[in-house]
C-alpha cells in the first residue's frame, strides 16, 4: 500500500519535471509512447545490431501486434527479442520511473508490463501520423499552457481504436460475473475508464469509433454523472479537448478509486489473465486506486461517498489534524446593567443568572484540546466598539430562546420586492440590524432592518466644525439629511454574487462577476477597495468572524484570502478542480471550507493554505455551507437538493439530509447548534434536527480509520419541519441573536 | 452518440453556415462548410453548458438571454444584440409544420416616441417582512398573490397550473379569470386552445375543476367581448371554436358534468330570449346550442324561434347605414339558426329512419356507436352527428327510458310540422340547403320543392308506414329533458304532441299560430305533464298542425353520416299535416334573401375548425 503511494509521488514528481524534459526535445515522451517513431533518442541508443529501418521494424510491429492479438505471448517475446526491440522496454522502464515501483507492488509482474510495452510499440505506425501533431502542439503548449501538451499526450495512440469496446464490455462482463460483494466496488472503474477510453478516441481522431463507444456504453453510467457525460458527448473533435476546462481537469488530477484489497487483487488477476494491458495502463496511468484492507464496501456505502469530478478523497488527505475547536472568548467585563439587574431582582431569580453569567465564563476560560493556538492566525486586536457589541451579544444570548424539536423558530420572511429576478445573493449582519442585496444589475442595496435609518458621515468640511471632545461624538458625526431606509452602492461592472457584513458592521464585501471583490464602507456608503485577482467572475466572499480577513472564490477555481489592508492575497487555495462556488470561514477563522463545481468540498489552513480535508458525496455543485457554531460539523448543500452533514475532525460524512427538491441556495445552524435551517429554489426552508443527526454518529476507530460509514436513513426523523414561502426562493437564512430564524428572498412572479 | 444522441442538441446545418458564408461575400466548400458547422454546434453547446453556471449564482432557474451572453463574452466571443428582455420570449408555433419561433414583432418608433403615456419607470425594489410561522407553525399571513381561483388547489395541481400559466399567458396569471383578457382575441383563442388541451390530457383527472373550465368556455360563447366591438376581429370564429370545445368536454368529461348539462341549457336559453343581448351573444347562443346536439337545438332554440324571430326580423329589415353593422350580425344570427335548425330537421328524420329500419336491431348500440365515432375523429371533431344525446350523466335514464315506447305517433308528425313551421321563418334557403345535401334517389324532387306548391301535391310515399314504426331507442332520449319537459309527452295522443318541446310561446307574438297552439295546448295537455312543464316553461307549446286533412306527404332523404351505416341510404316519408293557414309568417320569410351560411354546413364546420385548430 505504502509502496503505492510512494510510486505515486514518483510519478507525481516525474510529471512536474516533464515539461523541462519538453523543452529540450520531445524525443523523450514520445519516447514513452512512441519510441518507434521517432528517429532520435531511443532508437539511436538502441543496440547497433539490431537497429532496423523503419519500414521493417513497422513490419515487425505489425506482426507483433498480430500475434499479441493472438495471445502467442512466447512468440511475441522471441520476436522481440530478436527483433532488438528489446530495448523498448528498457527505455520506457527507464522513462516511467514509476513502472517498476509498481511492478513490484503489483506482485512483481514483469509479464504485465511487458506487454503493455508491447502495445506501445505495436501502435506506433498510427502513432506516426500523429507525432507531427504533437509537435505543433507541445509546441502551441509551450506559450500557453505548458501543462496541456503533456496532459494531452498521454492520449497518443495505444492500441486499436476498433477493439475499445471489446476491452470495456470484457471489462463489463468481468465485474458483472464476480461475487456481490466485489461488484459494488470494482462498479467504480466504470465511469473513469469509460471516460478515459472516450477522450483516448477522441484524441486520436477515431470520431467514429468515440461516437459508437460513448452510444454503447454511456447508458451503464450512474445517474449521477449525467451532467459530465452531457459535456463529453458533444466532445467528438481532438480541438474541443484543448479548450475544455473540465476534462483536462479530469486529466490532470487522478481519478481517486478507494477498492478493498480482495477486490483488487480480484481485478488484476482478471486483467493479467486477459492480457487486457488497455484498460491496465490506463489504470496506471489515470487513477489513483486506493487500497484498503477489511470488508469491501456495499454499493450504498459507495454511492454515498461517489460523485464527485475526481473520485473520492484519498484516505491519507482527511488525516491531518484540524484543530476545530474555537478560540476562548476574550475576558470582558460584563458590566450589570442596572435595569436588567432590577428587572431580574423582581422576578426573584437574580441567582440564575448569576450562574448563567459564569457558566459563560468559564465555558470560555477551559482551553479545548481542539483548539488552536490563541495566536495560530494572528487576528486584529479588539476595539472598544467590538467590546461593546461583545457586551450586547451576551446580553442577549440570556435571551436567547433554546430551540429544540419541541420549540421550534419562529420565521420571519424578508420578501423582496420588485426585483425583477434579479436578486443574487442576501447577508444579514451578525446583530441583525443590516440587510444587504447583491443585484443582477450591479448594485449593492443596504436596508436598515430597525427602525434606524442609514446615514452618512458628514463632510470633511463639516465634520471640523464639530465638537471633538463631546460624549456623543459618534453621533454627532452623522449627517441628519442623508438618513434613509436604504442606500444602493453603484461600482460594480456584473452581477453581484456575493455580500457579507464585516462583523464591526463598518464594512460591507461583494463580489461579482467583473471579477473584483469590493470593500465598502457603511459609514459613507463608498467604495473603498477593489480587490483584483481572481481576473474571472467571483462567486462568493465571506469575512472572517473576526474580521480583517476574507476569503473569495470564483470561476478560476481558487479560493483567495485576502486582508482588507492588502491588495493581494495573502492565501491562493488552489486544488478545486472546477469553480469554486461558496467560502464559508471556520468559526475559530483558522479554516476555511469552499464548496465547488467539481462536487467537492475542500477544508483549507488558513496558517499555510494547506487542503486539510476533501469532503465528496454530493452529486452536484455546492452552493451553500455552514459550520456548526461549536466548529466541529459542518453542512454542505447542493443543486441535488440534498444536505450532507460532516464530522470535520474525523472527516467523515454522518449524515444525508434529504427533502428539498431543488438546490439548496442557503444553510445556516441555531445560535446554539440544535438546528439547522435549509433553504431552497424549492421555496421551502426545512429545520432540521441537527443535535439528533449529530449524536446518532457511532465514530468508534475503524469507522474512524477506514472513512466508511454506514449512513443511517433517516431524513424524515430530522426533518423538523418544511415551511412554505410562496413562490419566494429562499436565498439566505440567519437567526438572531435570540434564534429567531429570518429568511430572505426574492418575489418570483412567474 | 448516434442520432438520437445528437438531436439532444441544437443542430447548425451548413447549409446555414454557407448561407452565412456567402452573406459575407465568402465562399465555402462543402467540406469546410460541414466542419464549420460541427465546430458552431460544439460551440454553441459548450457557450450553453457555460451560461447554466451564471443562471444557477443568479439563482435563477430560467436561463437568460444575458446569462448566455456573459458566457459568450468569457469566451471572448461577440454578444447577441437585440434580445435584452427578462421576460421569457413566448416561442409561437408556426401551423404549417413543426416550426416554432420567437415574435419578433415591428415596433413604430415614430409612434413610440410621440406616444402621449409615457411608461413609468420600474417600481423600487424593496423588502417587506412579515413573520411567516410563529414557533413553527401556522402560516399567520399568506405570502404573495396567487388568484383567489386556484388556491384550493393542491400543490401538485398548483405547479401544473403555473406552468400552465406561464406557458400560455406569459405574465398573466388569471387563468380562470378569462374576463381579464376579454380585449385581447389572441389571449381568448390561447386560453381556449389551452382548455382543450386540458380537457385532452388523458393523464389529467379535472374533477370539478371541469365546472370551471366549462364556465370560461361559456364565457368566450355567450358575453359581449370587448373585442366583439371591433367588427374586424373575428370574434365569431372564437364563438364557433369555444362551443365546439363545449360539446368536447362533454363529450369526453360528460361523467364529471352531469348536472352542468342542464344549467349550460338554461343559460342558453337565458342569453336567447333576451332581446336586450347583443346580436353576438344570440350568436354564441345559438352555437353552442347547436354543438350540445340537436336534442338541445330542438328543446330550446327551436320553441324560442318565432319570440326571437320578430326581434331579428325588425334587424334585418332596417336597412338604415347606421344600422349596417348590426344588420350584418344579424345575417351571422340567422345562418347559425339556419345551421342549427337544419340539422335538426335532419337528425329527425335521421331518427326516424334508423327507428323504422333497424328497429331495436340498429339502435341498441346507439351511444356506443356515437362513441365509436367520435373517436374516429379524433380531436375536436365537428360534433357528430348523434342520434343520442351525448353519453352525460343522463346515459342511464337513456337506457333506463328505453323501455317507454309512448312517443311512437309523436315523432313522425312533429317533424313535419316541424318543418313547416321552420320553413315558415326560412323560406327557400331552408329547402335550398336540404337540396343541397347528398343527392338522393327519388327524393329530391318533393325536397327541391318550391315550398307552397310542393306541399299541395299528394303524399307519394306511404303515409301510414309511421304509425307502426317503434322507436325505443329514441323515446328514452327525449325522456332525459332534464326539468321533466319532456313529460307531457307521456301521452301517447296526437294532440299532445305539440307540447314535446319546451318553450315560450308567450312572446311569440309575430306568428298568428301562437294563439292556437296555445289554445290547442292548454286544452289538450294532461294535467301532470302541464303543471311540470308550465312551472319552468309555463307556456311551452308547438304549433300544433291542425288535423286537418293531409293534403301532402314528402320524402326526407338522406345519407347517414355514422360509421356505423356509412354510406346507407335512408328514404323517409311522411305525411304531415300543416294547414294552410298556420303559415302566415312564410309571407315574411319570403322577404329574407339567401342569408347566412348556405354551404353545406359540414364543410363550414370543418372550415371553421381547421382554421382555428393548432396542434397544441
Amino acid at each position: 500500500m505504502a509502496a503505492v503511494q510512494d510510486g505515486q509521488m514518483e510519478l507525481d514528481a516525474e510529471k512536474e519535471t516533464k515539461p523541462e524534459i519538453l523543452s529540450d526535445g520531445t524525443s523523450n515522451l514520445s519516447g514513452n509512447t512512441a519510441s518507434g517513431t521517432l528517429s532520435s533518442s531511443p532508437l539511436t541508443a538502441a543496440p547497433a545490431g539490431g537497429a532496423p529501418k523503419m519500414e521493417d521494424q513497422q513490419t515487425l510491429i505489425a506482426v507483433l501486434q498480430f500475434l499479441k492479438r493472438n495471445k502467442l505471448t512466447d512468440s511475441v517475446e522471441i520476436l522481440r527479442r530478436e527483433a532488438g526491440l528489446g530495448e523498448d522496454q528498457e527505455d520506457s522502464q527507464a522513462t516511467d520511473g514509476s513502472g517498476g515501483g509498481k511492478g513490484d507492488v503489483d506482485g512483481g509482474d514483469a509479464n504485465s508490463l511487458l506487454s503493455r510495452v508491447s502495445i506501445t510499440s505495436a501502435a506506433a505506425p498510427q502513432s506516426m501520423c500523429d507525432s507531427p501533431l504533437m509537435f505543433m502542439l507541445s509546441a502551441a503548449g509551450a506559450d500557453d499552457q505548458p501543462d496541456v501538451s503533456v496532459v494531452l499526450s498521454a492520449y497518443s495512440q495505444q492500441g486499436d481504436p476498433s477493439l475499445y469496446q471489446v476491452y470495456y464490455s470484457g471489462l463489463k462482463n468481468f465485474i458483472e460475473s464476480v461475487l456481490d460483494c466485489h461488484r459494488a466496488e470494482l462498479s467504480q472503474l466504470f465511469y473513469p475508464l469509460f471516460v478515459h477510453m472516450y477522450l483516448e478516441l477522441v484524441y486520436n481522431n477515431h470520431e467514429n469509433e468515440a461516437k459508437a463507444f460513448f452510444e454503447k456504453f454511456s447508458g451503464d453510467q450512474e445517474c449521477y454523472y449525467q451532467d459530465d457525460l452531457r459535456v463529453l458527448c458533444g466532445l467528438t473533435k481532438k480541438e474541443h479537448l484543448k479548450g475544455n476546462e473540465v476534462l483536462l481537469d479530469f486529466r490532470t488530477s487522478r481519478f481517486v478509486l478507494r477498492i478493498s484489497r480482495d477486490s483488487y487483487q480480484l481485478l488484476k488477476r482478471h486483467l493479467q489473465e486477459r492480457h487486457n494491458n488497455q484498460i491496465w495502463n490506463i489504470i496506471q496511468e489515470h487513477l489513483y486506486i486506493d487500497i484498503f484492507d477489511g470488508m469491501p464496501r456495499s454499493k450504498s456505502q459507495i454511492d454515498s461517498m461517489s460523485g464527485s469530478l475526481a473520485g473520492e478523497g484519498k484516505r491519507e488527505v482527511n488525516k491531518a489534524k484540524v484543530f476545530h475547536g474555537l478560540l476562548k472568548e476574550p475576558e470582558i467585563e460584563v458590566p450589570l446593567d442596572d435595569e436588567d439587574d432590577e428587572a431580574e431582582n423582581e422576578e426573584g431569580k437574580p441567582k440564575k443568572k448569576k450562574t448563567k453569567k459564569d457558566s459563560l465564563g468559564s465555558k470560555s476560560k477551559k482551553q479545548d484540546p481542539n483548539a488552536p493556538q490563541q495566536n495560530r492566525i494572528p487576528l486584529p486586536e479588539l476595539k472598544d466598539s467590538d467590546k461593546l457589541d461583545k457586551i450586547m451579544y451576551m446580553k442577549e444570548s440570556t435571551k436567547r430562546i433554546r430551540l429544540g424539536p419541541e420549540n421550534l423558530p419562529s420565521i420571519c420572511f424578508y420578501t423582496f420586492l420588485n426585483a425583477y429576478q434579479g436578486l443574487t445573493a442576501v447577508d444579514f449582519t451578525d446583530d441583525s440590524s443590516l440587510l444587504a442585496g447583491g443585484f443582477a444589475d450591479s448594485t449593492v442595496r443596504v436596508w436598515s432592518v430597525t427602525p434606524k435609518k442609514l446615514r452618512k458621515v458628514k463632510s470633511a468640511a463639516d465634520l471640523n466644525m464639530i465638537d471633538k471632545e463631546s460624549d456623543d461624538v459618534l453621533e454627532r458625526i452623522m449627517d441628519e439629511k442623508t438618513a434613509s431606509e436604504s442606500k444602493i452602492l453603484y461600482g460594480h461592472s456584473g452581477p453581484v454574487y456575493g455580500v457579507s457584513f464585516s462583523p464591526d458592521r463598518n464594512y460591507l464585501l461583494s463580489s461579482s462577476e467583473d471579477g473584483t471583490v469590493r470593500l465598502w464602507s457603511l459609514l459613507t456608503f463608498t467604495c473603498l477597495v477593489g480587490y483584483k485577482g481572481h481576473n474571472y467572475p467571483v462567486w462568493d466572499t465571506q469575512f472572517s468572524p473576526f474580521g480583517y480577513y476574507f476569503v473569495s472564490g470564483g470561476h478560476d477555481r481558487v479560493a483567495r484570502l485576502w486582508a482588507t489592508d492588502h491588495y493581494q492575497p495573502l492565501r491562493i487555495f488552489a486544488g478545486h478542480l472546477a469553480d469554486v462556488t461558496c467560502t464559508r470561514f471556520h468559526p475559530n477563522s483558522n479554516y476555511v471550507a469552499t464548496g465547488s463545481t467539481d462536487r467537492t468540498i475542500r477544508l483549507w489552513d488558513v496558517l499555510n493554505g494547506n487542503c486539510v480535508r476533501i469532503f465528496t458525496g454530493h452529486k452536484g455543485p455546492i452552493h451553500s455551507l455552514a459550520f456548526s457554531p461549536n466548529g466541529k460539523f459542518l453542512a454542505s448543500g447542493s443543486t441535488d437538493g440534498r444536505v450532507l452533514l460532516w464530522d470535520i475532525g474525523h472527516g467523515l460524512m454522518i449524515g444525508e439530509l434529504k427533502g428539498h427538491t431543488d438546490t439548496i441556495y442557503s444553510l445556516k445552524f441555531s445560535r446554539d447548534g440544535e438546528i439547522l435551517a435549509s433553504g431552497s429554489m424549492d421555496n421551502t426552508v426545512r429545520l432540521w434536527n441537527s443535535m439528533k443527526a449529530f449524536d446518532e454518529v457511532e465514530t468508534d476507530d475503524f469507522t474512524a480509520t477506514t472513512g466508511h460509514i454506514h449512513l443511517p436513513d433517516n431524513s424524515q426523523e430530522l426533518l423538523l419541519g418544511t415551511y412554505h414561502s410562496k413562490s419566494t426562493p429562499v436565498t439566505h437564512l440567519h437567526f438572531t441573536r435570540r434564534n429567531l430564524l429570518l429568511a430572505a428572498g426574492a418575489y418570483n412572479s412567474q | 452518440m448516434t442520432e438520437r444522441e445528437e438531436r439532444r442538441f441544437a443542430e447548425v446545418p451548413r447549409e446555414s453556415i454557407k448561407l452565412m458564408a456567402e452573406s459575407t461575400g465568402v465562399e465555402l466548400s462543402e467540406e469546410v462548410a460541414a466542419l464549420l458547422a460541427e465546430d458552431v454546434c460544439y460551440r454553441l453547446r459548450e457557450a450553453t453548458q457555460n451560461s447554466s453556471q451564471f443562471m444557477r449564482h443568479a439563482k435563477r432557474r430560467k436561463l437568460s438571454v444575458e446569462d448566455f451572453n456573459r458566457a459568450l463574452r468569457w469566451s471572448n466571443t461577440e454578444t447577441v444584440c437585440g434580445y435584452g428582455a427578462q421576460d421569457a420570449l413566448p416561442f409561437r408555433p408556426l401551423k404549417e409544420g413543426e416550426l416554432f419561433f420567437v415574435e419578433d414583432r415591428e415596433i413604430n418608433l415614430v409612434e413610440l416616441a410621440l406616444a402621449t403615456n409615457i411608461p413609468k419607470g420600474c417600481a423600487e425594489t424593496m423588502v417587506r417582512v412579515h413573520v411567516s410561522y410563529l414557533d413553527g407553525k401556522g402560516n399567520l399571513e399568506p405570502q404573495g398573490t396567487v388568484p383567489t381561483a386556484v388556491q384550493s388547489l393542491s400543490e401538485d395541481l398548483l405547479k401544473y397550473y403555473q406552468q400552465i400559466t406561464r406557458a400560455i399567458l406569459g405574465e398573466d396569471p388569471h387563468l380562470m379569470k378569462v374576463k381579464s383578457v376579454s380585449h385581447d382575441l389572441d389571449q381568448l383563442n390561447r386560453l381556449l386552445h389551452m382548455v382543450k388541451s386540458l380537457v385532452q390530457n388523458p393523464y389529467l383527472y379535472l374533477g370539478s375543476y371541469v365546472r370551471s373550465l366549462v364556465s370560461s368556455v361559456m364565457y368566450c360563447i355567450l358575453e359581449p367581448l370587448a373585442a366583439s366591438i371591433n367588427p374586424l376581429n373575428d370574434h365569431w370564429t372564437l364563438r364557433d371554436y369555444a362551443a365546439l370545445l363545449l360539446s368536447h368536454i362533454f363529450w369526453t368529461h360528460g361523467d364529471l358534468v352531469s348536472g352542468l348539462y342542464h344549467q349550460i341549457l338554461l343559460s342558453l336559453q337565458k342569453v336567447l330570449s333576451d332581446p336586450v343581448r347583443p346580436l353576438c351573444s344570440h350568436y354564441g347562443a345559438v352555437v353552442g346550442l347547436h354543438a350540445l346536439g340537436w336534442k338541445a337545438v330542438e328543446r330550446v332554440l327551436y320553441p324560442h324561434l318565432p319570440a326571437y324571430w320578430a326581434n331579428l326580423q325588425a334587424v334585418l329589415d332596417d336597412y338604415s347605414v347606421s344600422n349596417a353593422q348590426v344588420k350584418a350580425d344579424g345575417h351571422k344570427v340567422y345562418g347559425a339558426i339556419l345551421v342549427a335548425v337544419e340539422r335538426l330537421l335532419k337528425m329527425k328524420a335521421l331518427s326516424l329512419t334508423l327507428a323504422a329500419g333497424g328497429g331495436s336491431a340498429g339502435l341498441p348500440g346507439t351511444t356506443t356507436g356515437a362513441v365509436g365515432f367520435r373517436e374516429n375523429s379524433p380531436g375536436l371533431s365537428p360534433p357528430p352527428e348523434p342520434l343520442s344525446e351525448p353519453p352525460l350523466g343522463i346515459a342511464s335514464h337513456l337506457q333506463a327510458g328505453g323501455a317507454g315506447c309512448q312517443w311512437e305517433e309523436w315523432t313522425p308528425v312533429s317533424l313535419p310540422a316541424m318543418y313547416c313551421e321552420l320553413y315558415s321563418f326560412f323560406g327557400d334557403s331552408l329547402a335550398v340547403r336540404f337540396s343541397t345535401d347528398p343527392p338522393l334517389g327519388g327524393a329530391p324532387s318533393s325536397r327541391s320543392c318550391q315550398p307552397l306548391e310542393g306541399r299541395k301535391e299528394p303524399a307519394s310515399g306511404a303515409p301510414n308506414l309511421e304509425n307502426t314504426r317503434k322507436m325505443p331507442q329514441l323515446t328514452a332520449s327525449m325522456n332525459i329533458s332534464p326539468r321533466q319537459d319532456g313529460s307531457p309527452r307521456m301521452e301517447p295522443q296526437p294532440p299532445s304532441l305539440a307540447a314535446t318541446v319546451p318553450g315560450r310561446s308567450l312572446a311569440r307574438s309575430s306568428s298568428s299560430s301562437s294563439s292556437v297552439s296555445r289554445s290547442r295546448s292548454s286544452s289538450s295537455r294532461p294535467g301532470r305533464s302541464t303543471s311540470q312543464s308550465r312551472d319552468i316553461f309555463p307556456k311551452a307549446r308547438f304549433p300544433l298542425p291542425q288535423a286537418g286533412p293531409p293534403a301532402f306527404s314528402f320524402i326526407i332523404g338522406g345519407r347517414q353520416m355514422g360509421r356505423r351505416c356509412q354510406g346507407r341510404r335512408f328514404q323517409t316519408s311522411f305525411t304531415p299535416t300543416p294547414p294552410l293557414n298556420t303559415l302566415p309568417p312564410r309571407a315574411y320569410a319570403h322577404k329574407l334573401p339567401v342569408i347566412g351560411r348556405v354551404s353545406k354546413p359540414v364543410r363550414r364546420w370543418t372550415c371553421s375548425h381547421y382554421s382555428l385548430h393548432l396542434p397544441l
